[in-house]
């Protein structure tokens, strides 16, 4: 039961690293770096909760909240494709601006319980033992997460669609000799990127908690951007990356359970912690680095005219 | 010329930068099944207008009629599906990928991998132009990847195939198997564009030829019935004061300047090419020549030497001293310059002002540019880079302008200028005249000429061959991150050099195996 | 997008200048709409965020005192942005230069010299430059990517300094409150006559003029420079990366400790779980807005500080809630990178491709002689 109990409350706090990560990864793939993922990721958040309040309803609270994240994305795209602007700066930019804009909408939100979004029981599958309530007895965007991954890894390695997205941002320029529209194709990305955070924040306030609190992303939004640099850019390492992570923060959880007595604030560090030493780790394998690492990756394309 | 069998017209094309008209108003009539040579300087204005007529850039004014028909080539895609193919100078392969999907990325009917590798079976043994279709490019050698470049516009089966100065990265036998393929495809109806300022090829090659200038066409020619001094009068507008040196004079006794014995490097870079077992010898008052086709080395040659990269302390000697696990700065304050390939952002820093640019290399206490606590002397600086611009002729704006303001040419008489004037023992220039114009490419090689003279040890790192049988005393060859033995410049012939730059000295390798069977 | 940007063949002077005021007209035009939608007076919402506050002495005080910390950090910072270093770290770095500076008054309560507060201001400058050599160390050794790693360290030094203030620093006679004792006067930055304006103040505002001397007039300001431009051509230079990335990052970090520790011996007297109301993410703004230059640095560090105020008078006066400040600080942010465009690029609507029309309106081949004959 308690195994069971951990399972549960992994895929619970993965769900939300996964679907920001995996949008980042098509983002970054197409050789923009999109720093912007909190601030995204919170606006998802804020506007799910709201919509679903208001309506009653938190399926529109879920589609609302994808909005959200393109709607920032779009700001984020337009700047950085068609204004050239640093990606790194406009991407700070976009998580103070998300932080303050969710923090605004959301003041009259705060203390009011939300509407939760409901599991969907999938019929016998629910009953394996352990992965069975796990995988199978969850909410709507858990089972998004895996399509949306297995989507990405397909599209991006199988489809002509992901091969152009991938030489983009390998090498805009010869793209853009060959013909094809990079700032289209990065805006695109760009904007998938924003409705994968976008549900990410959904996750975080119409399932995880139910209700608002304000910083309530708390960092997961970076920890996202590590998440795909500890993957090398490939789907399935990041979500085997983002269960690693959820198994992380559940331990800071149940360690107390067990009567560990370490300070609460050295438990809540885990993440970050974590975060910092997966990156040292696949940092310092270059040649798996060198090779997945799309080449164009933070640079601005400006095509000639 | 017939312009009914015009397969391609131009008309009044004009284009311009700015300021700048880089195509100024130029016709230009390529006839069915022909080799047309488009000539020029760097700068003239060739590359500026293919990318119009492949649709990367638009016109401001002018026509470009294909068939008949007038036409806007508003991309890439609409030039190919009008039948033009090209193959770019700077390759735009994308390098972590493989050969296949490289080409299918290219092909406007969306194949399948397996249609594509089989597409490239086909087209490879027809002319002779195999390649592995899941080897990934970054791992292939300049010349395979040129063949990659050709075969994925083979494929899109185009009926115009633009060229933009494919040989400069070919060994001469390399470059003759080219042209095979190149007259093959003239026979089968197929009209070639080719680019170049090599004139010897263009003579050898092209049925006719329009020659560039400042942005105008200056001359309509059939280039075998002109000599390459008429051409290159016509290319240049003035005769070219031809550079002479008279080689091989160094005495046996002259001191050794610079060492390097038995080096092996490995960069540790995704595609780097490691150096295995390099060694040289150069003696006062000698250039030595390092001939090569890009990516066997050179960067990483450059390295060892400048100091950037660091290798055991005895590897390289300076004057007898030994510097090999010196620093660049260790090594300039001995006496030695350096000069990069990248002129920009790697010889300088583009978006600053000359001035600051002239400091990169010069902050040595000769040079008085510092102060205590490393305080810069402005005025002594920016009287330092206005005496180098004097010197050598560098034209810009007035006062001190930003190194991106100014020419290629300009830009590497500043930046070679900026060594010769330390008057350094040894200097280490790669690439030295790498798309400059005529005059300021032989204004460079008479500065380099000129510091041999002076007893300086001088080392060429240069794809151009034409530029080391003109300037150097010896050649060594570099191919594989191995070099040869020096050859004498006076005793070597060009084919010799071209197998060896083909890699014809560890055994030959498949590259060659693959041109004899063509 | 008919948009499209034409390089200009040298970075714009009068855009260099002219930008970051563009980006401030632009911000105030989005915040003015935005109190409009919102039911309020634009023009009043407007002088409340930035007029009301310089009309009042105390307020300019309170003004000053907000803008030394930005301004100190955003100092630093534009070391880093220059030399390409993504340092965002500057919250927790400021955070650790608190704690370190902390360990005398709290630690050593007693001892109470003169020499006490320089010794309090030093070690927060060495907390602050520590902590940022972390990120430096791993980017240097590791190659990790110092944007995530410092940001991480910015969660784990609030955490600190949490557990300390709740555990062993808090003070034994503060009835389980979370702060440590509070620092006495010699422990304590002076203040001046009657207002919280305090000597680090000083200290900050004369920060400006030397790293401009640095940045500008000597090899190092110029070192850094070259690498944030091109690193192939620092290496050429013979400038160390390794020795450069620690440079950029302790240097920020030491000046963002001191802000630190100042805030603490200064205004707050004592450790809280709270010190800081985000002045590390605050001074990133401050120093894009001053285009990475010290003077332009100080009046950017003014105006965000003006804008803090603004969102604290503005919520007292108009109701209005003070997370409004973060709204305008982040679309100023935009506005300013957007802007830097036009430093290096002309900005133009595309010409609605005449050429396609051409194509469409005549597909069929025009006649052979028309073309012939022109």
């Amino acid at each position: 039961m308690l195994l069971e109990g951990i399972l549960i409350t992994i895929v619970g706090a993965a769900t939300p690293i996964v679907l920001a990560a995996i949008g980042e990864l098509v983002v970054e793939r197409s050789g923009v770096l999109n720093l912007g993922v909190e601030g995204m990721m919170i606006m998802g958040a804020v506007v799910g909760f709201g919509v679903s309040l208001t309506t009653g309803n938190p399926y529109l609270g879920v589609v609302a909240g994808a909005f959200a994240g393109v709607g920032m994305a779009l700001l984020f795209g337009f700047f950085t494709i068609y204004l050239a602007s640093n990606q790194v700066a406009t991407g700070l930019a976009l998580t103070l601006l998300g932080l303050g804009l969710a923090g605004l909408i959301g003041e009259s939100f705060v203390g009011t319980p939300g509407i939760k979004l409901e599991p969907i029981t999938i019929p016998l599958l629910s009953t394996i033992p352990f992965i069975g309530p796990a995988l199978f007895d969850r909410d709507i965007l858990v089972y998004a997460s895996f399509v949306i991954v297995a989507g990405v890894s397909y599209g991006l390695f199988k489809t002509r669609a992901g091969l152009i997205l991938r030489a983009t941002g390998e090498n805009a320029e010869a793209a853009h000799a060959l013909g094809r529209d990079v700032r289209r194709i990065r805006m695109a990305a760009v904007a998938f990127g924003g409705l994968c955070a976008g549900l990410g924040g959904a996750y975080l306030s119409l399932v995880l908690t139910a209700q608002w609190t304000e910083g309530m992303s708390a960092g997961r939004g970076w920890i996202a951007l590590a998440i795909v640099v500890f993957a090398t850019w490939l789907p399935w390492r990041a979500l085997a990356g983002a269960y690693l992570f959820g198994g992380v923060i559940i331990l800071q959880l149940h360690a107390q359970a067990f009567g560990i007595r370490i300070p609460p604030q050295a438990m809540t560090m885990l993440p970050y912690l974590a975060t910092i030493i997966a990156l040292v780790i696949l940092s310092r394998n270059h040649a798996l680095m060198r090779r997945n690492t799309p080449a164009a990756l933070g640079r601005a394309f400006v095509p000639d005219r | 010329m017939s312009s009914s069998a015009a397969l391609l017209r131009v008309e009044g094309l004009t284009k311009s930068f700015g300021a700048l008209v880089a195509v100024d108003g130029v016709d230009l009539s390529i006839a069915k099944g022909s080799i047309h040579a488009l000539l020029g300087e760097n700068g003239a204005g060739k590359s500026t207008l293919v990318k119009m007529l492949y649709g990367t850039l638009q016109p401001d004014s002018g026509a470009i009629v294909v068939d008949g028909a007038l036409r806007v080539m508003a991309s890439p895609n609409e030039a190919r599906a009008l039948g033009v193919g090209m193959v770019f100078q700077h390759f735009s392969l994308f390098e972590s990928m493989s050969v296949a999907e490289n080409i299918a990325l290219a092909l406007d009917h969306k194949p399948t991998p397996a249609e594509v590798t089989r597409e490239l079976a086909d087209f490879g043994a027809r002319y002779g132009l195999s390649v592995d279709p899941d080897a990934t490019v970054g791992d292939l050698d300049v010349g395979v990847r040129q063949r990659v470049e050709i075969l994925r516009v083979l494929l899109q089966k185009p009926s115009l195939v633009i060229l933009d100065e494919p040989t400069s990265v070919l060994t001469p036998q390399e470059a003759e198997m080219l042209f095979g393929v190149l007259r093959r495809l003239a026979s089968e109806g197929k009209s070639i564009l080719y680019i170049s300022h090599k004139l010897d090829e263009v003579r050898a090659l092209c049925d006719d030829a329009t020659v560039m200038r400042h942005g105008k066409v200056v001359a309509r020619t059939d280039p075998r019935k002109e000599s390459s001094a008429s051409l290159a009068r016509a290319m240049v507008g003035s005769d070219v004061s031809s550079v002479n040196r008279k080689q091989g004079v160094v005495p046996a006794d002259a001191p050794l300047m610079f060492e390097v014995n038995q080096v092996t490097h490995n960069p540790g870079t995704l595609f780097g090419m490691s150096l295995k077992n390099i060694s040289m010898r150069v003696r006062a008052g000698e250039i030595m020549g390092v001939a090569g086709v890009a990516g066997n080395g050179q960067k990483e040659l450059f390295d060892v030497f400048s100091g950037e990269a660091t290798v055991e302390l005895d590897g390289v000697r300076l004057a007898g001293k030994p510097i090999g696990s010196l620093p660049i700065a260790k090594r300039r304050a001995l006496g030695a310059a350096f000069v990069p390939e990248e002129r920009a952002g790697h010889a300088s820093v583009p978006a600053m002002a000359l001035s600051e640019n002239a400091l990169i290399t010069r902050k040595a206490d000769e040079d008085g540019t510092l102060g205590a606590f490393g305080v810069l002397h402005f005025g002594v600086i920016r009287k330092l880079s206005s005496s180098i611009r004097t010197a050598f002729d560098v034209r810009s704006a007035k006062g001190d302008p930003a190194a991106s303001t100014l020419s290629g040419g300009n830009l590497q008489k500043f930046v070679v200028g900026r060594e010769l004037s330390r008057m350094p023992q040894v200097l280490v220039v790669n690439q030295p005249t790498w798309g400059v114009d005529a005059a300021a490419a032989s204004f460079i090689r008479k500065g380099l000429m000129e510091l041999a003279e002076k007893g300086s040890a001088v080392i060429v790192i240069s794809q151009d061959l034409d530029e080391l049988l003109q300037i150097s005393d010896q050649i060594s060859v570099l191919s594989h991150g191995h070099l040869s033995e020096p050859f004498n410049t006076a005793d070597v012939t060009l084919e010799q050099l071209g197998l060896l730059m083909g890699g014809d000295q560890g055994g030959g390798t498949a590259q060659m195996e693959r041109s004899h069977a063509a | 997008m008919p948009l499209e940007l034409v390089k200009r063949d040298a970075p714009s002077q009068t855009m260099v200048v002219a930008a970051p005021f563009m980006a401030l007209g632009l911000t105030i035009l989005t915040a003015g709409i935005t109190f409009a939608f919102m039911g309020l007076n634009p023009i009043e919402g407007l002088y409340e965020y930035f007029v009301a506050p310089l009309t009042e002495l105390w307020s300019i005080h309170e003004l000053l005192l907000k803008a030394g910390p930005l301004i100190l950090i955003a100092l630093g910072l534009s070391v880093c942005y220059r030399a390409n270093i993504w340092n965002i770290g500057a919250e927790g770095q400021f955070t650790m230069g608190a704690i370190f500076g902390a360990i005398p008054p709290i630690l050593f309560p007693d001892w109470t010299s003169w020499i006490t507060l320089p010794m309090m201001l030093i070690m927060g400058m060495v907390g602050g430059a520590l902590y940022a050599s972390i990120p430096a160390f791993l980017k240097v050794k590791f190659r990790a990517n110092e944007i995530l790693t410092s940001l991480m360290l910015v969660y784990i030094a609030l955490l600190i300094l949490d557990y300390l203030v709740r555990g062993p620093w808090r003070d034994p006679g503060g009835f389980n409150f979370p702060e440590s004792r509070n620092f006495s006067d010699e422990q304590s930055l002076a203040t001046f006559e009657g207002s919280r304006l305090h000597w680090g103040i000083v200290l900050s505002f004369l920060a400006v003029p030397i790293m401009w001397f640095v940045m500008s007039r000597t090899l190092a300001g110029h070192a850094f420079k070259v690498i944030g431009e091109a690193p192939r051509a620092a290496r050429f230079a013979g400038f160390s990366a390794k020795t450069l990335t620690y440079g950029a990052l302790m240097f920020s970090g030491a000046l963002a400790g001191l802000a630190g520790i100042m805030e603490v011996a200064g205004p707050i007297g004592e450790l809280r779980p709270t010190i800081s109301p985000g002045y590390g993410f605050t001074a990133i703004i401050v120093a894009f807005l001053g285009r990475l230059n010290p003077w332009g640095i100080l009046f950017a560090g003014l105006l965000l500080s003006l804008s803090f105020l603004g969102g604290e008078a503005a919520q007292i006066t108009l109701g209005l809630s003070d997370k409004m400040a973060r709204v305008i600080q982040g679309l100023l942010l935009f506005f300013v990178l957007g802007c830097d465009t036009l430093i290096r690029y002309r900005v133009r609507l595309a010409r609605p491709a005449q050429a396609k029309a051409d194509t469409a309106s005549t597909p069929e081949p025009v006649t052979r002689e028309a073309t012939d004959a022109a």
